[in-house]
């Protein structure tokens, strides 16, 4: 029994927090946040220091680390708010190397590890219900071929991603699920950019009419749907640990040095608690995620159980931790200049993503037997 | 990251079920429980924890929190029948005692010859504990205790008291306690038990009225007391105990919704009440991580202090919590009281909703918890007046 990171964990952490210290400070997350989103230099050289492909096997080009150490960079990569498609790569690598052919594996997982690929996965559909039951978008048969025409209303980093995979229906049994694996140039396919409340997490409408996927572009089934939903949701739960605790931090910092009534504000229990609450909160949905993703690791079968816990508690205490920031801030919180806001909006990101707090409650009920 | 146990320490889990299947009490007669207490004592798992040489098991990390899980799984009977002399008052002894108080106080704490009783609490030192007032002066090779406790469980049963008081004053009021150990039938001690909220007597007033004390009774330096208390409420941190009586608390709320109706329907199927027990069921579960967490921490021969506190106030929390859930998803039934013959589950959630204060309070309040996580982790500055 350990519950701890190992040394080249711990020093894979530093590594990632100094080079985004370095390289994308607040104010470099802003420029980009403000203008488009994404950085192609700061990609480029993320994907050098191998970050895309650390959960790819290295026959394939990666790292072949596991979810455990995916958390230890995305803690960080949160913790920094770095503006990337980190998150949406690795999953569509993570959906591919799990259930993909081996030729699939072949043709694509080395690009996805190097970085030159963006990928991303389209699950999520305007009727928000995750699971197999959620996926309306209906594919038709042509010979060999599936047709795809429909939409998915909010993918992430749709605008850079180059390769889309995307959750289908494929009959009307509610486990009849497939994947595609659609390229941004193929015909039929378009994107439109939407900007969010967050900006420093990008997505877009991606729009199919009638793309044709040949027999080598669709894999995957409803266990899949399932994996991705539970990786997925231990990914954002990780991000918006690192986030949340940079949130902390500020706040705290501000509490011990501003003054009013002729001290610091900090000495006072109406400020305190809810620092206190917000610590509580963050080891407790920080150890729920370490947990899921040694469950991902492992196969083990508390994997969705154990996701479901660690999303419905971020999901259910950091959107108050974002406004809680703003507010202990007073005045300078409200302000476009500090960078309390950004926490703010990060959280309202994080809530739904993947499944927000009802409905990942709602899986622990069914799950523990109610 | 490993949450596996070693092929040794899960030979130590199939020797602990093998005795709980050959020994637990059947039906729970003085007989049995006897035999149990002798079984587990002769077994070394009392103060399991304690080193060897003061009679304990000197039972590592891992093999602590296996014992203690499997005895919860298994609802057997408490390893050991002094409570706080387990909990604070041995461990306290073994890290500031006199060789002949280990020699005198250890081996009867083991065997559970006698119950203890914490005397730190008085009328205006609750959640300031340490603004204690309770006079002691020295007169020749004794203490004399003036003064009054308050919130002092079982002291009209104890034996002995682990008692704070002030021998002088210094520049922080943490300094100038001392901590003496008081037989409790010493000429002065009155006890006068208060009845709580559910109707039953726990806790009571304990009053000192001119008590003579030996020198030789003092545990750790005098003016040194507020350390000995500190280490003391520290040392337990896994905090396996409560997440296993929380687990069992879980089970049966959702036993209880099963049975129970809502607005005409199972009570399982309400979309509010599953939200509700599944919160609880993830607060648990983040309570047990946490809690192995910092024994790896432990285990890693780092320090580990305030974190605790987080366990606490989600611990604090869940109690209230629970009760009440338990007591809407009876509905009308609700309000019967836990005496009354219809009630569900023999009035077991009656009573869960009018005791949490024994667990939410004693130990230091939610209140003070946060202030410990705000102040001691997040270093926030301390009110000056505080």
């Amino acid at each position: 029994m350990n519950f701890g990171f190992s040394e080249e964990q711990e020093l894979l952490r530093s590594e990632v927090a100094k080079f985004l210290a370095e390289s994308c400070p607040m104010d470099e997350v802003r420029r980009i946040g403000e203008g488009p989103g994404f950085s192609p230099e700061l990609w480029g050289q993320v994907s050098e220091l191998g970050w895309p492909g650390l959960i790819i096997d290295e026959a394939h080009g990666g790292a072949g680390l596991g979810f455990v150490d995916l958390v230890v960079v995305l803690e960080e990569v949160g913790r920094a708010l770095f503006p990337s498609p980190l998150i949406s790569t690795t999953l569509a690598a993570h959906a591919i190397a799990r259930a993909g052919s081996p030729e699939q594996q072949a043709r694509l997982l080395p690009g996805l590890a190097a970085g030159t690929t963006i990928g991303s996965v389209a699950i999520a559909e305007a009727g928000d219900l995750h699971g197999a039951a959620g996926i309306t978008l209906a594919a038709e048969r042509n010979g060999d071929d599936w047709v795809l025409t429909g939409e998915k209303p909010v993918v992430a980093d749709a605008a850079q991603a180059d390769l889309f995979v995307v959750a289908f229906r494929t009959g009307e049994a509610e486990d009849a699920i497939a994947f595609g694996l659609v390229e941004k140039t193929a015909s039929g396919v378009s994107v439109e950019d939407r900007v969010g409340i967050d900006l420093t997490k990008r997505q877009g409408r991606l729009g199919l009419e009638g793309v044709r996927l040949g027999k080598g572009d669709v894999f995957g089934d409803s266990e899949l749907l399932s994996q991705l939903l539970d990786a997925g949701a231990t990914a954002v739960v990780a991000e918006s640990v690192g986030a949340a605790e940079a949130a902390l931090a500020l706040t705290s910092g501000y509490a011990k040095e501003r003054i009013q009534f002729g001290r610091p504000i900090g000495q006072f229990q109406a400020v305190k608690h809810p620092l206190a609450v917000m610590y509580r909160d963050i080891e407790s949905f920080k150890s729920l995620v370490y947990y899921a993703a040694w469950c991902i690791d492992e196969g083990h079968a508390d994997r969705s159980v154990a996701a479901s816990r660690a999303k419905a508690m971020m999901s259910d205490t950091f959107p108050q931790i974002g406004i809680d920031t703003v507010q202990l801030h007073g005045g300078m919180g409200y302000t476009w200049e500090y960078d309390a806001h950004l926490f703010l909006k990060r959280a309202k990101w994080a809530r739904p993503v993947f499944g927000d707090a009802d409905h990942h409650y709602e899986r622990v009920a069914a799950l523990g037997g109610l | 990251m490993d949450f596996d146990f070693t092929p040794e320490e899960e030979a130590f889990r199939a020797e602990v079920q093998a005795f709980i299947a050959e020994h637990k009490p059947k039906k729970g007669t003085p007989q049995e429980m006897a035999t149990w207490h002798e079984k587990v004592r002769e077994k070394r798992w009392v103060g399991f924890s304690w080193p060897k040489d003061v009679g304990g098991g000197g039972g590592g990390i891992a093999q602590q929190v296996i014992l203690k899980e499997e005895m919860a799984k298994a609802k057997a009977p408490s390893l050991g029948t002094c409570f706080m002399g387990l909990a604070w008052v041995g461990p306290s002894i073994i890290e500031y005692g006199t060789e002949e108080q280990k020699q005198q106080f250890i081996p009867d704490i083991l065997d559970g010859k006698y119950h203890w009783c914490t005397g730190y609490s008085e009328p205006d030192s609750g959640s300031d504990l340490a603004s204690v007032k309770c006079k002691c002066e020295r007169d020749g090779d004794e203490y004399v205790v003036t003064g009054q406790k308050i919130w002092t469980s079982i002291a009209m049963w104890s034996k002995w008291i682990i008692l704070l008081v002030r021998t002088g004053q210094g520049e922080s009021k943490h300094d100038g306690i001392t901590c003496l150990l008081v037989p409790m039938d010493t000429q002065g001690i009155t006890v006068r038990p208060i009845q709580n909220m559910s109707g039953g007597t726990m806790f009571a007033e304990v009053f000192f009225d001119e008590v003579r004390v030996p020198v030789e009774n003092r545990l750790g330096e005098e003016g040194q007391g507020w350390k000995v208390t500190i280490s003391a409420l520290a040392h337990e941190r896994s905090s396996i105990a409560e997440v296993t009586s929380l687990q069992r608390s879980l089970e049966g709320l959702r036993e209880l919704a099963r049975k129970s109706t809502k607005n005409g329907a199972p009570a399982a199927e309400d979309r509010g009440i599953r939200r509700r027990l599944a919160s609880i069921d993830a607060r648990i579960e983040a309570m047990r991580l946490n809690g192995m967490r910092f024994l790896t921490k432990q285990l890693k021969g780092e320090p580990v202090g305030a974190e605790t506190s987080v366990n606490k106030l989600t611990r604090a929390e869940l109690e209230v919590e629970i009760g009440e859930l338990a007591l809407e998803m009876q509905g009308s039934q609700g309000v019967l009281g836990a005496g009354s013959g219809a009630v569900p589950d023999r009035g077991k959630w009656q009573n869960h909703a009018l005791n949490w204060p024994e667990v939410v309070i004693g130990g230091g309040t939610p209140n003070i918890q946060k202030n410990i996580i705000a102040e001691r982790i997040l270093g926030l500055p301390k009110d000056p007046e505080a």
